[in-house]
């Protein structure tokens, strides 16, 4: 279709000021439409272009709906067994120091399967990033209950919604490391408006900056809507996710420079 | 005077049509389209001529379909 409103004297090369980062390969996303995935992809893809070092990178991925991120993170990329990617980033990285590892796992691999890795790799202050997509949910399998659902929450294993008597209370899984001293920098962010979006990328390249200086875990928390798994439309689910989520899982800096923040309530 | 103004170009074969842009966009600049691409998705159009090419609507797009331009415009 003719474009209406183009203007081809402001759309030249040089003119240029943003545009989709060279480091995520040009083929399309296997996410649903307006899944955070695609941005936390695009916003780590972007840290790592400005830092220069996707020669010194590598990742892990985790099974869940982003299982297939090396498909598009033009960088060298591991895929982990369910929940493990915390220990393959950790011989990973004690055997080649100079490299920028991280992990980038869901909810449903680090909370649930993987906690066990996770709380260790954090306790022993492995100098990795790890990136948790916290969408409260299983998205791949078809939305069920995971450890970070909230209370009263509908999914597809707990359709009356999470009942806390019988189904348990969710996990803070970023409260938890944060309290760990192996961790240095630990943060929660979201990527549905732009200012998060900006947030998240200066605290990915926070997390990346720690990593040089060695002194433990950076934890970047992404809470991330499942338009999919929540049967909503993209918007209505981060109207959801702020309405709802928000509450439970506040924004912000938990942990800096490996002294907690005080919340001021 | 000069004048900012930006422009965007969406790739529209890669739009999912989530709509995420519309809201982030702070001059309403953006708006779906009637038709559909050949995956059968609505996509991302441009409606009006008010892009100050702020990058708010690319940020946020999860496709990174949107490539957005900018510059100085000197008008009488």
């Amino acid at each position: 279709m003719e474009e209406l409103f183009a203007k081809p004297e402001i759309r030249k090369p040089e003119n240029i000021v943003y545009k989709k980062t060279d480091l995520m390969v040009d083929r399309p996303l296997s996410y649903c439409p307006g899944c955070g995935h695609g941005t936390v992809h695009r916003i780590l893809m972007e840290v790592i272009e400005e830092m220069d070092i996707q020669g010194d990178t590598i990742g892990v991925s985790p099974v869940g709906c982003s299982v297939l991120a090396y498909d598009f993170l033009d960088i060298d990329m591991l895929g982990a067994a369910h929940g493990r990617a915390p220990a393959l980033a950790t011989a990973i990285k004690r055997l080649w120091p100079h490299r920028f590892v991280f992990t980038y796992q869901g909810d449903g691999d680090l909370a649930a399967i993987g906690t066990a890795e996770t709380i260790h790799a954090c306790n022993r202050g492995e100098n990795i990033t790890i990136i948790f997509i916290n969408n409260g949910i299983y998205g791949m399998t078809g939305g069920q209950m995971a450890p970070t659902t909230l209370p009263g929450m509908r999914s597809s294993t707990s359709p009356y919604g999470r009942d806390v008597l019988t189904m348990g209370y969710p996990l803070k899984m970023t409260e938890l490391v944060a309290q760990l001293p192996g961790t240095h920098y630990v943060t929660r962010q979201s990527v549905h408006t732009p200012g998060n979006a900006r947030k998240t990328k200066k605290a990915i390249r926070k997390a990346f900056d720690i990593q040089k200086e060695k002194k433990g875990v950076g934890w970047i928390e992404v809470v991330s809507n499942c338009n999919s798994g929540w049967k909503m439309t993209p918007v209505q689910a981060n109207k959801w996710m702020e309405d709802n989520m928000f509450p439970f899982y506040p924004l912000g800096d938990i942990k800096v420079d490996g002294k907690l923040i005080e919340v001021a309530k | 005077m000069a004048k900012i103004k930006g422009d965007i170009v969406i790739n529209t074969e890669r739009c999912k049509g989530c709509e995420v842009c519309i809201a982030a966009c702070p001059f309403g600049v953006i708006a779906m389209s009637k038709e559909v691409n050949s995956k059968g998705y609505h996509y991302a159009m441009k409606v009006n001529d008010e892009c100050t090419g702020c990058t708010n609507c690319a940020i946020v797009c999860p496709d990174g379909v949107i490539t957005v331009y900018r510059a100085k415009v000197t008008t009488e």
